[in-house]
C-alpha cells in the first residue's frame, strides 16, 4: 500500500486548528483580502452551508421541547421559536416507554463489540507490521478490501449463518458480527500507528530478553495511546450508527437498539409522536456528541487515517 | 569488575538447552498465526464465509425456514424481466451519481472556505463534522419531519415567501420523493469529504501558492493547477468511500420512503432487503444484491489504478 499521506503526516490537531502545515507562514497571502471581499466569498457562503448543516439539529431540539399543539399549528403560533418549553416528550420518552433499556441495549452492543474488535485488530496491526510474517502484505491488502465489503451485502446470508449459530434475536447476533465492520477499520488505523513506533525500541526490548508479547504490552500499546483512543472512538461510533443488521438480527422489542427501535416503535400512526420522536432522535444523538465534543482531535485523526493509505 | 564480569562468561561454556518448545516461541510465523487468529476468526465466519454464501444462496430458491436447492440463474432470470428491480438499479445510479457529485463539489468547496483563516476557527470545523457523528437514522427521522406533507417547515416558508402556493408534497410524489432523499444524504455526507479534504488541503505548502500569485495565477489557475493536482491522491480515496457507500446505501431510504411511493425511491439495498426478510425470498434478495458486487468491484478498481498512478508520479517504489 502506499502512504499517499503518511509522508505528510497529517496532524489532527493541525486539522481542527491550524491554517496550514507551516504555522510561521500561517499570515501567509491573507493580507491581500479586503474585508467586504471575504464577507462574500468566504463568510456568506460558510453561514449559509453551516445553517443548512445545523438546521436540522436546532428542528429536532426544538421539536423535543414545543408543546404538541404548537407542532401542529404553524399559523398562530411562529414555528422557530417557542416560549413555553415542555418536558412532556422527554419525560414520556424516558418514563412511559422502554427508551432506558434500548439506550443500555445500544451502549453494551457497543462497547463489547468495539472492545473485542480493538483487542482482534491490536494483534493482528501488530502481527502485520511488525511480525512480517510471510504474506503479511497481502493480508493487509485483503484488509482493507474487507473494509470495502458494505454491510447491505452481507446481511442476507449473514442473517441465515446468525440463525444457524442460534444468535437470532440475542445481543450477541450483534457483538459477534459488528466486528466485521469495526476490525477492519481499526486494524488499518492501528498499522498506521504501529509503523511510525520506531523499531529500535523493540530491538532493544528484544536483545533485553523480552517476549513478543511483552514488547507489545509494554512497549507499542502505551505508544499507541492516541491510535487507541482513536480507533476506540470511532468503532463505537460506528456500532451506534449501525441499522440493517440490527433490523434484520433482532426481533424483541426489548434486545433493540436506539436507531431500529425508534424507527419501529415510535412510528405509530399517531399525529402527536413528533415531540418524542425527536426527543428520541435527541437522546439518542447526545451521547455521541458529548463523546465527540472529548475527543474530536482523536476523532479527526481517525477519519484522516481511514483514509490515509 | 570487567574482568569479574569477563571471568565468569568464560566459565559458562554450556548454554542452557534449547527446546523445540523455545525455537517455536520465537518463530515468527508460529506466533504470527496466533496473532492473527481472533481477527481472523472474526473476518472468516462472519464476512467471508456469509459473501460466498451470498453468492450461493443467490443460486437458489432458499426462502426462510425452508432450505432451497440450486436453481442456477432463475432468480436472476427473474430479476431481469422485473421492472422494479430496473426502477431499483436506476435509482440506485442515479442516487449515486448526483449525491457522489454534489457531495464532492460541495465538500471541497467548504474544506477550501475552512481552510481560510477564520475566527473561531477550531470550533467551527468541529460543528462541521457533527452531522456525521448522529447516527444516520436519527438524522433521518429529522429529515422526515423537515419533510413532512402537511408540517414541513420547508414548505411553510416557502409559502410564506410566496414562491408556492401548496405544500411540498416532500415523500409522496417520485421525483420529489427522489430528490429529497439525495438531499439528505448530500447534507449527511459534506461533512466527511469537507473535513478530510481539509486535512489533505493542509500538507499543500502555502510558498507554492505564493510563488505562483507572484508569477499572475489567478485563483482559478491556482486551484486547477496546485490545489488539485496534490490533492488527487486524498480525493481518489475519499471519493471511492463515498461512491461505496452511498450506493450501498439502506439506512436512510428506510427511515425517509422504505422504497415507496410505488417503489420509486427503491435502492437495489432496500429492495434486497424487502424481497429477502419482508418477503421471505432470500434467494431473490441475494441475487439483488449480488448484483451490486460488480458495481463496487469497478469503483474498487477506479481508486486503486488512480493510486497506483499517484505512486508513479511521486517517483516512489511500489512497497
Amino acid at each position: 500500500m502506499t502512504d499517499v499521506l503518511a509522508a505528510k503526516q497529517i496532524d489532527p490537531r493541525a486539522v481542527l486548528t491550524g491554517s496550514s502545515a507551516l504555522a510561521d507562514h500561517s499570515e501567509g497571502m491573507s493580507y491581500l483580502h479586503s474585508l467586504p471581499r471575504r464577507l462574500v466569498t468566504l463568510y456568506l457562503p460558510l453561514g449559509i452551508i453551516m445553517l443548512v448543516l445545523m438546521f436540522p439539529f436546532y428542528w429536532m431540539a426544538l421539536t423535543a421541547i414545543k408543546p404538541d399543539e404548537q407542532l401542529l399549528d404553524l399559523e398562530t403560533f411562529s414555528p422557530f421559536w417557542t416560549w413555553t418549553p415542555t418536558l412532556k416528550h422527554i419525560q414520556k420518552l424516558l418514563f412511559e416507554s422502554s427508551y432506558p433499556l434500548w439506550l443500555w441495549n445500544t451502549m453494551m452492543i457497543a462497547t463489547c463489540a468495539t472492545v473485542l474488535s480493538i483487542v482482534a485488530s491490536v494483534l493482528a496491526a501488530y502481527a502485520i507490521v511488525r511480525l512480517r510474517y510471510k504474506g503479511a502484505q497481502w493480508v493487509g491488502g485483503a484488509i482493507f478490501l474487507a473494509y470495502l465489503i458494505p454491510p447491505s451485502i452481507l446481511f442476507i446470508p449473514l442473517s441465515t449463518v446468525v440463525f444457524q449459530y442460534g444468535l437470532f434475536d440475542t445481543p450477541f447476533a450483534l457483538i459477534l458480527t459488528y466486528p466485521t465492520i469495526l476490525i477492519p477499520f481499526s486494524t488499518w488505523l492501528l498499522m498506521g500507528y504501529f509503523k511510525t513506533i520506531p523499531f529500535e525500541l523493540e530491538e532493544c526490548a528484544l536483545i533485553d530478553g523480552a517476549s513478543r508479547w511483552q514488547i507489545l504490552t509494554k512497549i507499542v500499546l502505551p505508544l499507541a495511546v492516541p491510535g487507541l483512543i482513536s480507533a476506540f472512538i470511532f468503532c463505537f461510533t460506528l456500532c451506534w450508527n449501525e441499522f440493517i443488521y440490527a433490523l434484520t438480527f433482532i426481533s424483541s422489542t426489548s434486545h433493540k437498539t436506539v436507531p431500529v427501535a425508534i424507527v419501529n416503535e415510535f412510528v405509530d400512526g399517531d399525529i402527536y409522536r413528533w415531540g418524542s420522536l425527536m426527543a428520541g432522535a435527541l437522546a439518542g444523538s447526545l451521547p455521541l456528541v458529548v463523546l465527540y465534543a472529548f475527543f474530536v482531535e482523536h476523532y479527526v485523526s481517525a477519519m484522516t487515517g481511514a483514509v490515509k493509505e | 569488575m570487567a574482568e569479574a564480569a569477563l571471568g565468569t562468561r568464560t566459565k559458562r561454556e554450556t548454554y542452557p538447552h534449547v527446546t523445540a518448545w523455545d525455537r517455536l516461541k520465537v518463530n515468527r510465523e508460529w506466533l504470527a498465526w496466533w496473532f492473527m487468529l481472533p481477527a481472523g476468526a472474526f473476518l472468516v465466519l462472519f464476512l467471508a464465509y456469509p459473501l460466498g454464501l451470498g453468492v450461493w444462496l443467490s443460486f437458489t430458491d432458499t426462502r426462510i425456514g425452508r432450505s432451497g436447492v440450486f436453481i442456477g440463474l432463475e432468480n436472476y432470470e427473474w430479476l431481469w424481466d422485473d421492472s422494479v428491480f430496473w426502477i431499483s438499479v436506476f435509482n440506485t445510479l442515479l442516487y449515486t451519481g448526483v449525491a457522489s457529485a454534489v457531495k464532492f463539489a460541495v465538500g471541497l468547496y467548504l474544506a477550501l472556505l475552512l481552510n481560510e483563516n477564520l475566527p473561531f476557527k477550531a470550533i467551527i470545523r468541529s460543528v462541521v463534522l457533527i452531522p456525521f457523528i448522529v447516527p444516520t437514522v436519527l438524522s433521518a427521522i429529522a429529515f422526515w419531519w423537515l419533510f413532512d406533507s402537511q408540517f414541513s417547515i420547508i414548505s411553510w416558508s416557502l409559502r410564506k415567501l410566496h414562491l408556492i402556493s401548496t405544500n411540498i408534497d416532500f415523500l409522496g410524489d417520485p421525483w420529489t420523493a427522489r430528490w429529497s432523499v439525495i438531499f439528505a444524504n448530500i447534507w449527511r455526507g459534506v461533512p466527511f469529504i469537507a473535513i478530510t479534504l481539509l486535512a489533505g488541503l493542509q500538507t499543500v505548502s502555502p510558498s507554492l501558492y505564493e510563488a505562483a500569485t507572484i508569477d499572475g495565477a489567478s485563483t482559478w489557475q491556482r486551484f486547477r493547477f496546485i490545489t488539485y493536482p496534490l490533492l488527487t491522491p486524498i480525493i481518489a480515496v475519499v471519493m471511492t468511500f463515498s461512491v461505496l457507500f452511498t450506493f450501498t446505501d439502506f439506512q436512510l431510504i428506510w427511515v425517509l420512503t422504505r422504497g415507496g411511493p410505488v417503489n420509486a425511491t427503491h435502492l437495489m439495498a432496500t429492495l434486497s432487503y424487502q424481497r429477502a426478510i419482508l418477503g421471505g425470498h432470500l434467494g431473490e434478495g441475494a441475487a439483488i444484491a449480488t448484483a451490486m458486487i460488480p458495481f463496487l468491484l469497478a469503483a474498487i478498481l477506479i481508486s486503486w489504478f488512480g493510486l497506483q498512478r499517484r505512486k508513479w508520479q511521486q517517483g516512489e517504489s511500489n512497497d
